[in-house]
């Protein structure tokens, strides 16, 4: 017996081993009102439920086997996985299923996924790893080849369209790039060169693309075609009032006014329904999980370490930003899921590989390394 | 490590900790932002974000009036609304149109007609969530659809209110049909400021009675208000306003005259006007041909459309009010009243009439060769005389005629309650003056007042203007503005609101000149150019025969090279006021390509008096009228 019970303690010492409590409570806390919200936006519809708990113990498996890589196994995989992953990349490019008028898809035979999602840790992979090694020399130069390594997936995913998930990748890759210590004159230059390449850019984008961000100035211009989204969830927001209409209760929701509302603009549903009050919470919790995020970055031990605990924590706050800010209407449509709220296997997997990241940094912190 | 190396390492964890703050310090000022947005939507402008929850909640249903009847003098019904069912699809919830029709056509009987309507009908009205693909379903059709309406998405069974016209084509041009509601209807109404009055309304009167009183049919719209969804299918019913039916009309009509003038028309074409003297009221209205205006109620098909738009006969073409004509003949007596108002003639003035009137270089021949020897004014109407109107025309001279003619009414509208109205022309130096744009062309040649005499010329009048100069005439001079509405009954109070007689003006005439003209008239029947189609009248009328050169029409026409000799045929003309003491109708009647007044048009005239005098159908049996010249009165240079 009592080896019985020893060894169960072993097995639970062994799960937990690795599993930072605050990050893991935080994200499991967001996950629970994200079921809360998803039930109800999705009519109570269990099954709706199921899946996503069902989605949800994927990528807690996922979490767990990502933190028990040790980051020096991490740094070595990074080349590999982005190397994959371009390739996959390109792969859609050439012959990817389109749905829903985009390009995103691979179809091997055991189902379909998108590249895009692999990219979106395989970026910061790659890039902290290409720091890494010029550790202590790094030059411009380097910081222009880091800029073509990002370049490159990030044109070919907005090609697919995916505009939100470029989006992503490309702070991803960003935030290494200014964490590794891009100069601040560089920078500078940089801005100025952004906003004269604004004018070439608007031209590059696809017209539903421009007319979303128009919408955005205005969306009562086009209340039935693209500004319909903002004008709904904004509605939605705000008619939630301080403390909300009540779980299961919102009218927008419930009425069908809001649409994506169990994916994109599910923060319109928790909004309408949990209000300021609910928001506060939200906002919280996001803010607590990118400190520690960023805490734990601020003690890793390599730049491979803090580059990338850096840029995962900033996938975070992308995700949480520019979808909250999108529903309520102060940035343009694109398609980014709100972390661990909205439905959707594949994003929640990401999400919590993410975690499981930053878990592993965080528990060979005191490793040093030459 | 080094020293050196170690401060550096240090330096550089300094500087990314610095960053990562940065990076912090924006994070937070994001959220900050966010916050401030959340804030600003959901306790600053919390309560107009909840008004437009509710909005996006709770729509206003319009819910359609039913239209008012058609009633005729004495109460038969013109025009009605029948309940019938209807299969309709919703176009923008039917994914694959073609398809849906095809697999309905399984259980329901669907034309080639019915699939061309619906398009059109998809084409021209946006606003409409539903469209009718069949009307009038059988009991058994909608049984059918019921028990299979599981495997359709967008399409459902209405019932729905239809127009239905008893008498088919009799009166259709008085009546009018009923149409959808297009675009531009739907600015009109707009502009008019009664578009909300019309939401949820699909038909509309487009011509005739159906649309000079629509406002009066439609009734108002009553609203439900309805808790929906994004996709405006109504969830429940929260409360509401009944809709107030349309007025009934009461028309002046009598439908039996009217069938009995129609039928005399046979399959001819032409137009008859008949109006009661003392009030204006228009006891018939023809124009031949007519169409059935059933055809439009449900979303007229095209090829039906095409038939009636592309006829040569024009069946659409209003000619009682659109069509003008030169009066010929008919003009005479009016003539006649002005030179003896004007003092230019007296019932005695006698000319010789060799058959000619000389005028400068040109020779204005008479319709019967050889003249009429000795006419006096009696005569000259009896056996219409052309030689002496020439001169008579010549005499009086353009002004004296266009102002005279002018108070009859004539070159000017009725003011009858139809659209559609034409003027017609009542040529003068004035006129002429502002038609033509080349001074050669502008001037009045004294040689034009000549045919203007005999009702030639640029003489053009609509059959409207012509009825009511008579009914004018018959009544000692008082001008009533012709109506076809008699009354209108509010279908809610019962209250009824009879239009009353319009005296347009009083043309101040000698009794004794009016009482001379009229015993001409009566003379026309008796002996003259009338007496064979009003032999053996057991009453006494007044008229004068027509016959009048063919002017192209101003609409479309299309010639048949087959029709072309028809076509070219002069006009027949009549106008009539009987009984010859008191009158009680007048009327003008014509027919296109008829040949002699007393050869088409007089009989007509005859069939309808003895219906309405003494309620005398004609017999089953018409006898053809031969071919004998009575008069001429065709102008021939």
């Amino acid at each position: 017996m009592e080896i019985a019970g020893h060894s169960l303690h072993r097995l639970r010492e062994r799960l937990v081993e690795g599993i930072d409590g605050p990050l893991f409570a935080l994200a499991l806390a967001l996950t629970a009102i994200g079921m809360a919200a998803l039930y109800s936006a999705s009519y109570e519809n269990a099954a709706r439920l199921a899946a996503q708990l069902g989605n949800l113990a994927v990528a807690l498996v996922a979490m767990w086997l990502v933190a028990q890589i040790p980051p020096q196994t991490l740094l070595r995989l990074a080349v590999p996985a982005y190397v994959v992953a371009l390739a996959l990349l390109l792969g859609v490019a050439l012959a990817g299923e389109v749905v829903n008028g985009a390009r995103r898809w691979l179809n091997l035979g055991i189902g379909r996924f998108q590249p895009s999602e692999i990219m979106k840790i395989a970026m910061p992979l790659m890039l902290a790893w290409y720091f890494h090694c010029r550790e202590g020399s790094i030059r411009l130069r380097d910081f222009a080849l880091a800029a073509v390594l990002l370049a490159v997936p990030v044109l070919l995913v907005a090609r697919q369209p995916d505009l939100g998930t470029a989006l992503l990748i490309a702070c991803a890759g960003f935030s290494v790039i200014f964490f590794a210590g891009l100069s601040w004159r560089v920078l500078a230059g940089l801005g100025v060169l952004v906003l004269a390449a604004l004018a070439p850019l608007w031209g590059m984008l696809h017209d539903y693309q421009r007319r979303r961000i128009l919408t955005l100035l205005d969306p009562t211009t086009d209340p039935l075609g693209s500004g319909y989204h903002i004008i709904q969830s904004t509605i939605a927001v705000g008619s939630g009032g301080f403390t909300g209409k009540g779980w299961l209760n919102g009218s927008q929701t419930h009425l069908e006014f809001i649409p994506e509302r169990a994916t994109d603009f599910i923060f319109a549903v928790f909004s309408e329904e949990f209000g300021l009050i609910g928001n506060v919470v939200l906002l919280t919790l996001y803010a607590l999980l990118i400190a520690r995020g960023l805490s734990i970055a601020a003690q890793a031990p390599t730049m491979f370490t803090r580059l990338l605990a850096g840029a995962v924590t900033l996938i975070f706050f992308t995700y949480a930003f520019v979808n909250m800010g999108m529903v309520a209407g102060i940035l343009p449509v694109v398609g980014l899921p709100l972390p661990f709220i909205s439905y959707g296997g594949s994003a929640l997997a990401t999400l919590y590989i993410g975690i499981g990241i930053l878990m592993s940094i965080y528990r060979h912190r005191n490793l040093v390394q030459t | 490590m080094r020293f050196a190396e170690l401060k550096n390492y240090q330096s550089e964890l300094r500087a990314f900790q610095l960053r990562l703050g940065l990076a912090g310090f924006m994070v937070l000022a994001a959220f900050g932002l966010l916050l401030a947005r959340f804030i600003w939507l959901q306790v600053v402008q919390h309560d107009a974000y909840r008004a437009k929850a509710d909005e996006n909640r709770i729509a206003v249903v319009p819910v359609a009036p039913s239209r008012g009847l058609i009633l005729d003098r004495n109460g038969e019904v013109l025009a009605r609304n029948t309940l019938a069912y209807t299969l309709e699809i919703f176009p923008a919830q039917v994914k694959d149109l073609e398809a849906t029709i095809a697999a309905l056509a399984e259980y329901v009987d669907i034309q080639p007609r019915d699939r061309a309507r619906f398009r059109k009908l998809l084409q021209e009205t946006r606003n409409a969530e539903s469209l009718p693909i069949r009307t009038r379903l059988s009991d058994e059709e909608v049984a059918r659809i019921a028990v299979n309406r599981w495997r359709f998405t967008g399409v459902d069974i209405r019932a729905r209110l239809f127009r239905q016209y008893p008498h088919g084509d009799v009166a259709s041009h008085a009546l009018g049909y009923i149409g959808r509601v297009t675009t531009r209807d739907q600015e009109r109404l707009e502009e008019l400021g009664d578009a909300a009055n019309y939401r949820g309304t699909d038909y509309i009167g487009k011509a005739g009675i159906e649309a000079s009183y629509q406002q009066e049919l439609h009734g108002i719209t009553g609203f439900e208000r309805v808790e929906i969804d994004a996709a405006g299918r109504g969830v429940r019913t929260l409360s509401g306003t009944a809709s107030q039916p349309g007025n009934n009309i009461g028309l002046t009509l009598d439908i039996r005259l009217q069938e009995v003038a129609e039928a005399a028309f046979g399959e001819r074409r032409g137009a008859l006007v008949a109006i009661e003297p003392a009030s204006g009221g228009v006891l018939a209205f023809v124009s031949k041909p007519g169409y059935d205006p059933n055809l439009f109620v449900d979303g007229i098909d095209p090829l039906s459309w095409e038939a009636l738009n592309n006829s040569a006969d024009l069946p659409l073409t209003n000619r009682a009010i659109a069509g003008v004509y030169p009066p010929g003949s008919t003009f005479k007596p009016f003539m006649a009243l002005a030179a003896l108002e004007l003092g230019k003639r007296t019932p005695r003035s006698t000319i010789h009439d060799p058959g000619y009137f000389v005028f400068g270089d040109r020779r204005f021949r008479d319709s019967k060769p050889g003249g009429h020897g000795a006419v006096d004014l009696y005569k000259s109407i009896v056996m219409s005389s052309d030689t002496y109107y020439y001169m008579l025309a010549n005499d009086l001279g353009i002004d004296a005629i266009a102002g005279f003619m002018k108070r009859f009414g004539f070159g000017a509208r009725t003011g009858i309650d139809l659209e559609g109205e034409a003027t017609g022309i009542l040529p003068s130096p004035e006129w002429k003056m502002a038609r033509f744009k080349r001074p050669e062309q502008q001037r009045w040649y004294a040689g034009e007042t000549i045919s203007i005499g005999i009702g030639q010329g640029y003489n053009a009048y609509t059959p409207a203007q012509l009825a009511q100069a008579m009914a004018t005439l018959a009544n000692n001079g008082a001008m009533f503005k012709p109506r076809l509405v008699s009354n209108v009954d509010n279908t809610r109070t019962g209250e009824r609101r009879t239009l009353e007689p319009e005296l347009v003006r009083q043309v101040t005439l000698k009794a004794e000149h009016i009482e001379f003209i009229k015993r001409a008239m009566i003379g026309v029947t008796k002996e003259g150019t009338g007496a064979r189609a009003f032999a053996g009248a057991q009453y006494t009328s007044g008229g004068k025969t027509g016959t009048a050169q063919v002017i192209a029409m101003k609409q479309n026409e299309k010639y048949d090279e087959s029709k072309v000799a028809e076509r070219l045929r002069d006009h027949s003309l009549y106008i009539a006021f009987a009984p010859a003491e008191g009158p009680k109708i007048a009327l003008a009647v014509l027919v296109e390509n008829g040949g002699f007044g007393a050869r088409a048009a007089a009989p007509i005239a005859r069939t309808v008096l003895d219906y309405f005098l003494l309620g005398k159908l004609p017999a089953a049996a018409k006898r053809p009228v031969p071919e004998i010249e009575v008069d001429s009165d065709a102008e021939s240079d």
